[in-house]
């Protein structure tokens, strides 16, 4: 019989949600910013406020988004092993490494077994650390263009500094940039998830709403975890076996 | 030789300048530095009593437009009424002397007044070649504003050339371009007025105050006075309202345009530039680029030349992908090929199932 493990804690999904919702609403009403192609003002200026709308929508989803990043970073370091920081850095261990050669052989049709593990696969972990750097750099450029309309505010004290380097258009540029990279990601991370539940047959796409997989007693322990550590059976807190 | 000068009121009635103009222009000053109305009589008796302070005006690589918007405007101009209160010794474009009579006005002032006269410093200065791409009277310019701008009492860098290189300095740069800042470093009391070209009411404004509080104004982390260049064009500008509403030209000449609708998507950069050309405007107030019509092209931010290019776009075009590649293509391309990219893969692990059933253990 498989067992029912709990991987996913409730930060780790109430996170993953608001960033998802939210990282749609701010491509939607970003792309607009950027390129306002709809035309609604047809009453006179004092009667419609659409694109200010569109902009409130914008910088209301933002900071929604900052703070379920700062939570999740938080996480990070106060979480179980599957949401620790270290996922982020496979390549600094041997398991790891072994870990993401097997991914890469099966994504590229070169290994019939999936990798089956109980948090990411350790590929998955390097594409979030390109991920992260990614939310990092949208977070600061549009914290650093919010201040530029704001410059007495405490967000242009924290990021103003980046215009003595960087140009205001370049900083624009780069913010749009990262959207279509994180759409990019968003399709392949929908497939991939998609591709590994029917292979592996552990219930990953409903984990993300329950927080529990469904894994085989005699898994061996994930790349993560320490090397003493006995397989996903009794004895751990986290693990709810039925 | 100040104390036998009379009163500046005195010497402006002789010029046609009526005591109720004097005042007109003190409030002008007072409100350009946002102040209260009631420091317009101490400016009005600073200006009155003050010493008449000598400026020397040096132009390196420039067009003289900023000495062409100091002088150019409509009679009694900001500038008539300042230039009573300063003596301009030496200004290459206007004065009567030339050549070695000149150069000689430029030393007797530097010697006369050591640390009590105001540089102001037109255009860039190339450092290339030992400098040799800007010279005057045999001297390389960075010299020139060595020898001058060390001692004076303050320094003004007037225009975007002066600032950062400017037109000078832009694209490949072949002599070498920079701004005063980088030409001669570790200049104390610096103020910077970038503009293409500065506004004559600020550049007026801060010798006002110079005068009338004997210190430079506050300035922000680019050496700019922040009464001048502290708010963000787009927060004053008078087409914000279709902007809010959502209503932009689209093409020039458009019903949006003749309807004085917003400039955002023809690239206007008054989003991104701090100036008070809204307010201030330009020509004694007539109007201002927004106004006529024009998107703000940013040149009050830093190598606008360069970073605010494309004028007439939103944001830049990427880099390394062809001339008329806008990152909104290429995202497009790119997320295209990524779902193409994900099809064929999840149409191949399709197949894969069908020829090699999957080891996971199914516990069916």
């Amino acid at each position: 019989m498989r067992q029912r493990i709990y991987v996913w804690q409730i930060p780790v999904r109430l996170t993953h949600w608001v960033n998802a919702i939210s990282i749609v609403i701010l491509s939607f009403t970003g792309y607009f910013i950027g390129n306002p192609w709809l035309f609604v003002a047809r009453r006179e200026t004092y009667a419609s406020f659409f694109m200010g709308t569109v902009r409130f929508v914008h910088f209301a989803a933002a900071f929604i988004f900052l703070a379920s990043v700062l939570l999740r970073t938080y996480w990070a370091v106060a979480g179980n092993p599957w949401s620790s920081w270290r996922g982020l850095f496979p390549f600094l261990t041997k398991r790891g490494r072994q870990s993401m050669l097997h991914a890469f052989q099966y994504y590229f049709f070169l290994r019939r077994d999936p990798p089956e593990t109980i948090g990411h696969n350790a590929l998955a972990g390097m594409t979030y650390a390109i991920i992260v750097l990614l939310y990092g750099m949208i977070i600061f450029s549009g914290v650093a263009l919010f201040g530029e309309l704001h410059p007495e505010s405490l967000w242009a004290r924290l990021t103003g500094w980046i215009f003595l380097f960087v140009s205001s258009p370049q900083i624009r540029l780069t913010h749009h940039v990262i959207m279509y990279l994180l759409i990019i990601f968003a399709i392949y991370h929908i497939y991939v998830a998609w591709l590994i539940d029917m292979e592996e047959a552990n219930g990953l796409m409903s984990s993300i709403f329950s927080g529990f997989k469904f894994l085989h007693p005699d898994q061996s322990p994930d790349w993560i975890e320490p090397d003493a550590s006995p397989a996903p059976a009794a004895g751990k807190a986290s693990s709810h076996a039925d | 030789m100040p104390s036998r000068t009379p009163s500046l009121e005195v010497r402006l009635r002789d010029h046609g300048i009526s005591r109720r103009e004097f005042l007109k222009f003190c409030s002008l000053m007072t409100a350009t530095l946002a102040l209260p109305a009631a420091f317009t009589p101490k400016i009005a008796k600073a200006m009155n009593t003050a010493a008449r302070i000598p400026v020397v005006w040096l132009e390196f690589q420039d067009c003289a437009g900023n000495t062409e918007s100091f002088l150019r405007s409509a009679a009694p101009t900001t500038a008539e009424i300042v230039l009573e209160q300063i003596s301009l010794n030496y200004h290459e474009t206007i004065m009567a002397p030339a050549g070695a009579a000149a150069e000689r006005s430029l030393a007797e002032t530097l010697e006369a007044y050591p640390g009590k006269y105001i540089a102001i410093v037109e255009g860039a200065i190339p450092l290339k070649d030992g400098g040799i791409y800007c010279t005057i009277n045999g001297r390389t310019a960075q010299s020139i504003a060595q020898e001058v701008c060390s001692n004076a009492l303050a320094t003004i860098a007037v225009g975007a050339c002066a600032w950062d290189g400017g037109w000078p300095g832009a694209g490949v740069n072949p002599t070498g371009a920079v701004g005063l800042r980088e030409a001669v470093p570790g200049l104390k009391n610096l103020v910077t007025m970038p503009g293409c070209p500065v506004n004559v009411v600020n550049l007026t404004a801060l010798l006002v105050h110079f005068i009338t509080f004997n210190e430079l104004p506050a300035t922000d982390q680019e050496g700019r006075p922040l009464f001048a260049y502290g708010q963000l064009i787009h927060n004053n500008c008078e087409r914000r309202g279709h902007f809010d509403a959502g209503r932009f030209v689209e093409i020039w000449g458009d019903e949006g345009h003749r309807m004085g609708y917003c400039l955002y998507k023809m690239g206007c950069k008054g989003p991104q530039t701090y100036s008070n050309c809204p307010s201030v405007q330009w020509n004694e107030g007539t109007s201002w680029p927004i106004g006529a019509g024009h998107g703000c092209v940013g040149c009050m931010s830093s190598n606008f030349w360069d970073n605010t290019s494309p004028f007439y776009e939103r944001i830049p075009h990427l880099e390394g992908f062809g001339v008329e590649a806008t990152a909104d293509m290429v995202g497009a391309v790119a997320v295209g090929a990524v779902v193409i990219g994900a099809a064929g893969h999840a149409a191949a692990s399709a197949v894969r199932a069908k020829v090699q059933p999957s080891g996971v253990q199914t516990d069916d």
